[in-house]
């Protein structure tokens, strides 16, 4: 953490007024991300996962607190970092491609120019000769490569990616976290990831931050030690196991919370 | 758990053979199949109602069976047909239709598609709107269209505006419904690659409500010719419409059949052209 953070969230507070009063759904939340690195967010449904990352992506304007990135303040500001969202929103009347470069496009690269960047990296990552195919015609792993591209094809140095795996099979999940790691690795971006399954934080992940309800905040931030490349394996080993227990230790004490105020 | 579970399985499948008898005891029933005649037997089938349709009409009003009068027969309307075509106003009267109608028809449903895809960009303005929209739903056209006639003259743009107001409704209300069918998270991917509204506009909310545009065409097309028609019969100087209701007025029968077929067949032209018409968008827009 000696670098200086690409990525902080300082402060980030959210609440709505609601018929039944104030609803706070986020509370002074601070963490910092630090260059190219690889960070997810746990928590049970309703921490706030999504709502931090409609505030850092500047969709929504938080209470109190700030968004900095690169040491500027981005509060409210969009196009500044590359958000995937849950379902893959491909354009079903664009082909692959040109699903692809949208971010691009509507940064104002011209078309020619942006389709030949997004060609090479069509091809070397999985979805060589569908380029011109239209999004109804593939498979659920291959819409999801075409929105993770379309993310990293935007330019931009932090991406978050909510959710991006959650409604693949255990196959083709697993398939598409190699694939995931060796693209973060190729292109050295700052991810904050999402997600509900451990494991899969764990993972992919160089720290995890895990969330509680009621009001959503930060309960505690993991360092995972593990070495890279890490193999499927090492999901076995002692100190993953241990990683596991005790995030589920703090995920398992949070929901009670929810039973208590329901 | 294996072993408990035998007597109640052998138990089971003892009563399915019973009923399985009890089945067999009873008529066993078939499921029905229809068998597919060939389609020249089916063309044949067609032509053959065809023929006997109008062959039983001529011989009924030759027999003095129906009043050929009233109902005419089908020779005398050949040969009106003949002198309507040869003689008489048969291309000035499809021409004024056909104009009124294909005018009608572009211009109600592209501002009722601009005006539905309009209420995307203030939620304000939308609310504002819907009641008038609904008034002017509801309300029924045609009974304005004496209105029409008085204040847009007796030529082809009071038929437009009548056939306009019939379409622009349709169109803007469907539009409208693709404009709320569209996916909030659409336009926050867009706006997380920092989009304009504009660019929002062009490159999500058009290509959106295209097909729902498109599905409106069909029935526009024939609302066109429905108001153009009805403005033809309250008061006009050529057109189809205008001859049916002038023939049955001065009691020739024939001439208003004859209008009649020939208002048919261009009916039905203009909506195979619209309805080829929206194929080819439909695959142009991959919906």
């Amino acid at each position: 953490m000696a670098l200086p953070a690409k990525l902080r969230i300082d402060g980030v507070s959210m609440s709505f007024a609601t018929p039944g009063g104030m609803f706070r759904a986020l509370d002074d939340v601070t963490l910092s991300v630090a260059p190219g690195q690889f960070v997810s967010l746990i928590g049970p449904s309703g921490c706030g996962k999504s709502t931090i990352f409609n505030i850092v992506a500047g969709l929504q304007e938080p209470s109190r607190g700030r968004v900095m990135i690169d040491g500027v303040d981005a509060t409210g500001t969009i196009g500044r970092v590359g958000y995937m969202l849950q379902k893959d929103l491909l354009l079903p009347w664009r082909t692959l491609i040109d699903n692809i470069i949208l971010g691009m496009e509507i940064q104002g690269v011209s078309l020619r120019d942006a389709r030949a960047k997004a060609l090479p990296l069509l091809r070397r990552y999985g979805l060589d000769g569908f380029e011109h195919a239209y999004p109804n015609t593939l498979s659920g792993g291959m819409r999801q490569r075409a929105a993770l591209l379309r993310t990293l094809l935007f330019d931009t140095d932090v991406i978050l990616l909510d959710e991006p795996f959650g409604a693949l099979d255990a196959q083709t999940k697993a398939d598409m976290q190699e694939w995931l790691m060796a693209l973060w690795s190729d292109f050295q971006k700052t991810v904050v990831f999402v997600t509900h399954d451990v494991e899969e934080a764990i993972f992919l992940s160089d720290e995890i931050h895990v969330m509680g309800t009621r009001p959503g905040r930060l309960l505690e931030s993991i360092p995972i030690p593990l070495l890279r490349p890490r193999e499927r394996s090492v999901t076995l080993s002692p100190e993953f196991v241990a990683i596991k227990k005790r995030c589920l230790k703090l995920l398992t004490a949070a929901a009670p919370k929810l039973e208590e105020a329901a | 758990m294996a072993i408990q579970d035998a007597p109640r399985s052998t138990q089971l499948s003892g009563m399915a053979m019973a009923q399985a008898k009890r089945v067999a005891g009873k008529s066993a029933r078939r499921l029905p199949v229809q068998k597919d005649w060939p389609s020249v037997a089916i063309i044949a089938t067609q032509v053959l109602i065809l023929v006997g349709a109008i062959g039983g009409w001529e011989l009924a009003a030759r027999a003095g069976w129906l009043d050929a009068f009233f109902w005419s027969q089908p020779s005398a309307i050949w040969k009106t047909l003949i002198v309507y075509f040869t003689e008489g106003d048969a291309w000035t009267d499809i021409g004024f239709t056909f104009r009124s109608t294909i005018l009608g028809f572009i211009i109600g449903t592209t501002a009722g598609s601009l005006l539905g895809l309009s209420f995307w960009w203030s939620r304000n303005y939308a609310a504002v709107m819907q009641p008038y929209i609904i008034c002017f739903e509801s309300m029924p056209k045609l009974a304005l269209a004496p209105l029409v006639i008085l204040v847009f003259g007796l030529g082809v743009t009071s038929k437009v505006v009548i056939a306009v107001a019939l379409t622009i409704v349709v169109s803007t209300l469907t539009t409208y419904a693709g404009v709320k069918a569209l996916d909030p998270d659409g336009e926050k991917l867009f706006y997380s690659l920092g989009a304009s509204r504009w660019q929002v506009f062009r490159k999500l909310v058009v290509p959106f409500c295209v097909p729902w545009i498109i599905s409106v065409l069909r029935v526009n097309i024939g609302l066109a010719l429905t108001g153009a028609i009805v403005g033809e019969f309250i008061s006009s100087q050529h057109g189809l419409g205008r001859t049916i209701f002038y023939a049955g007025s001065t009691y020739e029968i024939a001439l208003v059949w004859v209008a009649v077929f020939v208002l048919s067949t261009l009916a039905v032209i203009m909506y195979a052209v619209v309805s080829w018409l929206e194929n080819v968008l439909r695959k142009g827009t991959r919906q």
